[in-house]
């Protein structure tokens, strides 16, 4: 399969040939071994962020919400960068494969479900620490946007039509965030420029608590990965069900038609 | 026939429409008065409303646009228009770009009555020392808003279901204009001591808004009214 | 495995997009200033030195949603011929028409219309057809001669052809300058055809042209397509007037359950 991005058999495959197995399982052993991993890192997480990484001087025990929002904000980012990258590399004559349009379809729901934590991670810490739970700062209006911006690529992938006027229509939608994305981000800090409210990444963090934070961001990674290589082989599964159903569709107009032509007219 | 030319005829074509029909005049701007009236009721405090003005302008033009935009493609949808464009093998590049210049010259139209509005209702004060910056921002915010519009609009366009779409994807879009355009207004303007050097770094952004959405629009246009 | 249409093989077909672009760019400035004052001015599309059919599908799927409105159509059209398509409603007339037009997708099979292959680029075809659907197409606050002005000019084309576009469609004198909302649905459908007729197109695709025409107007397009023909037009008309379009038309084919049967003479 031109393109692909997994190195292991595309499990839709593995159903194929063997058609004595009823059920479509989306895991496969690298996948299994990630998702162990994931759940490794989380452990370790919740081990280091909620019991071993020591308590702020000023915030006391709310700082240890950082090691979810920080995490999160990573990912949401990332998950774009990936639902960008992905849309390029569809629009691409070279390298176009509807898989890269699932990759960047399923990193997109991944990412809003991300997005939505950070947001509300963020307030929530913002309301432990400073009482207030929005600020209007740079990072955080941008995260908003993004947001809003995923949902509205998420809506018109679900506007209909054949899987590659999907891909096409939302692949130029993702390459347009792309460009809009900084512009808001620009604009936004430019409004409202860092103020001391963004004591995030001073640089005040102890040893531990940066450790507990890398952690964070490590587990947050491999989960991710976990769900985009589930959920894309979910959507593949799916788009595959469609063909099948055209399959039958056809059959079943031929026949209408054979039908239709043994009425003497 | 190249895409300039097809540009030309999609405007002219555009504005005939517009002028036989008077929507944009007859319905639209007297929405965008209402809207600033009904600004004023809600915010009802004379300082609080001159300080705002700038914001209130450009908030109210960012609503009439999608009415705006909403109208230029019902118009082509309404007998297939646009998919007869399409057939005829007319540059999708040239639709765009004409569509954008008619959406400009009427969104241009509705930000001078908007900033006379502003000026009555509002007691906003336009100032001398601030008048090339305030052109430079219209034309700046107005050729983005142009562009983003067409784009969007074109792929709200059509199906069913779609329509609803078009304030979902343009407002986050337009963010960055109504940012940029009403900080470089209030420097022209002079509102709360801003001075005409204030504004015009917002300019440049609002210029970079404006080539990334041509630019990209222009390319894109196509795939997006593709069925 | 299903194989990815999405990766349709544009490289291979690369060739045909390519004979297109240099037929596009340097053979019709070529050929049309020299052919165009030797034959009929009016209806004069610009004829292309190959000898080839003109619609040639193989096989053709194409859906709409999900539903396979085309299953499997075959169909070759030559040079000069007026091909009448009945069948009963839903058959798949309409949408074999859009499909030659450019504006559907091919979902499975080849199909080739003007030389250009509509699998790799269903654009580089449409400036060189014209359709006429269900709908017309028209702008409804400008009058008839604005638009017949408009669509001429889409293809350059002159003054003297527009006249001569809304002469043929019993258009001008008091109605040229009526807007399109005033007028009644056969006069729109006139209105429609003169649009087409300034387009000079080498392949028309009329969807019940005769609809909603009274007699002279019916007599007018026979008129309008015998000339497109005999200027070496092509012609295929989806009609449920037997009588009259299969008077008019040197083939007949019926379209039942998206798929193309030849009738017996």
């Amino acid at each position: 399969m031109t393109g692909s991005m997994t190195s292991t058999r595309n499990p839709a495959e593995e159903m194929q040939t063997d058609p004595t197995r009823d059920r479509a399982p989306t895991s496969t052993t690298f996948s299994r071994t990630l998702g162990l991993a994931a759940l490794a890192g989380s452990g370790w997480l919740i081990v280091f962020g909620l019991f071993l990484s020591p308590n702020d001087r000023v915030q006391k025990t709310g700082v240890r919400i950082m090691y979810v929002h920080v995490p999160s904000a990573w990912l949401a980012y990332l998950a774009f960068i990936v639902t960008g990258l992905s849309s390029i590399a569809y629009l691409w004559k070279r390298t176009r494969s509807l898989t890269w349009d699932r990759i960047a379809g399923a990193s997109a729901e991944v990412g809003v479900l991300f997005m939505g934590i950070t947001l509300v991670s963020g307030s929530l810490w913002g309301r432990i620490t400073w009482g207030t739970y929005w600020t209007w700062d740079a990072r955080l209006t941008t995260t908003a946007f993004l947001f809003v911006t995923y949902v509205g690529y998420l809506a018109v992938r679900d506007l209909g039509g054949s899987q590659q006027q999907r891909a096409k229509r939302s692949a130029v939608l993702a390459v347009l965030a792309m460009l809009e994305v900084p512009l808001v981000h620009f604009s936004v800090t430019w409004w409202r420029p860092l103020h001391q409210n963004e004591t995030v990444s001073d640089g005040k963090l102890s040893g531990l608590m940066l450790f507990t934070l890398f952690v964070g961001i490590i587990a947050f990674t491999l989960l991710y990965v976990w769900l985009v290589l589930h959920r894309q082989r979910v959507l593949a599964l799916l788009d595959q069900v469609d063909d099948q159903g055209l399959d039958v569709a056809i059959a079943e107009r031929r026949d209408e038609a054979i039908a239709a032509q043994e009425v003497p007219s | 026939m190249n895409t300039w030319r097809i540009a030309r005829l999609v405007a002219a074509k555009d504005l005939r429409v517009e002028w036989r029909s008077r929507v944009v005049v007859n319905q639209v701007l007297p929405f965008a008065a209402l809207v600033m009236v009904m600004f004023a009721f809600a915010l009802d405090n004379d300082q609080v409303l001159t300080r705002v003005a700038p914001g209130l302008v450009w908030l109210a033009t960012m609503f009439s646009l999608l009415v705006i935009v909403q109208r230029a493609f019902a118009v082509e949808t309404a007998d297939g228009a646009l998919d007869a464009l399409q057939v005829a093998g007319v540059r999708p590049g040239g639709i765009f770009l004409g569509k954008a210049m008619a959406l400009a010259a009427q969104l241009a139209v509705l930000e001078l009555v908007l900033l006379g509005a502003a000026v009555v209702l509002y007691k906003a004060e336009v100032v001398a020392s601030g008048i090339v910056l305030l052109v430079t921002t219209y034309v700046a915010a107005t050729t983005g808003l142009a562009f983003v519009g067409t784009l969007y609009g074109g792929l709200a366009a059509g199906a069913k279901g779609r329509e609803t779409l078009l304030p979902l994807l343009m407002l986050p879009v337009v963010a960055p204009v109504l940012i940029g355009a009403t900080r470089a207004t209030e420097a022209a303007l002079g509102t709360e001591n801003a001075t005409p050097s204030d504004g015009w770094p917002w300019i440049g952004l609002l210029t970079l808004f404006a080539v990334v959405f041509g630019v990209g629009g222009a390319l894109a246009f196509g795939s997006l009214i593709d069925e | 495995m299903q194989p990815d249409s999405g990766t349709s093989s544009a490289e291979d077909r690369g060739w045909s997009v390519s004979v297109c672009a240099v037929m596009d760019s340097v053979v019709q400035p070529v050929v049309q200033p020299v052919v165009q004052p030797v034959v009929q001015p009016v209806v004069q599309p610009v004829v292309q030195p190959v000898v080839q059919p003109v619609v040639a599908l193989v096989d053709v799927v194409a859906v709409l949603g999900s539903f396979p409105a085309l299953a499997g159509a075959s169909l070759t059209v030559n040079r000069g011929e007026i091909l009448l398509l009945r069948g009963p409603n839903g058959a798949g007339k309409t949408t074999l028409l859009r499909l030659c037009a450019g504006l559907l997708p091919v979902e499975r099979g080849t199909a080739t219309v003007l030389g250009c292959d509509l699998v790799a680029d269903r654009t580089a075809v449409r400036n060189r057809v014209g359709l006429l659907g269900h709908s017309n197409g028209l702008y409804a606050d400008l009058t008839v001669a604005d638009n017949v002005r408009f669509w001429g000019a889409t293809v350059g084309a002159t003054q003297a052809e527009i006249d001569d576009s809304l002469t043929r469609m019993g258009l001008s004198n008091r109605l040229a300058d009526v807007q399109v909302a005033r007028l009644s649905a056969g006069q729109r459908r006139r209105t429609a055809l003169a649009c087409l007729v300034a387009r000079r197109a080498e392949l028309w695709l009329l969807d019940e042209p005769h609809a909603g025409l009274d007699a002279m107007g019916r007599d007018d397009l026979d008129v309008t397509l015998r000339d497109a023909t005999a200027a070496g037009a092509t012609v295929i008309v989806a009609s449920h007037e037997l009588e009259r379009a299969g008077a008019l038309a040197t083939r007949v084919v019926e379209v039942v359950g998206g798929q193309v049967r030849r009738v017996a003479p």
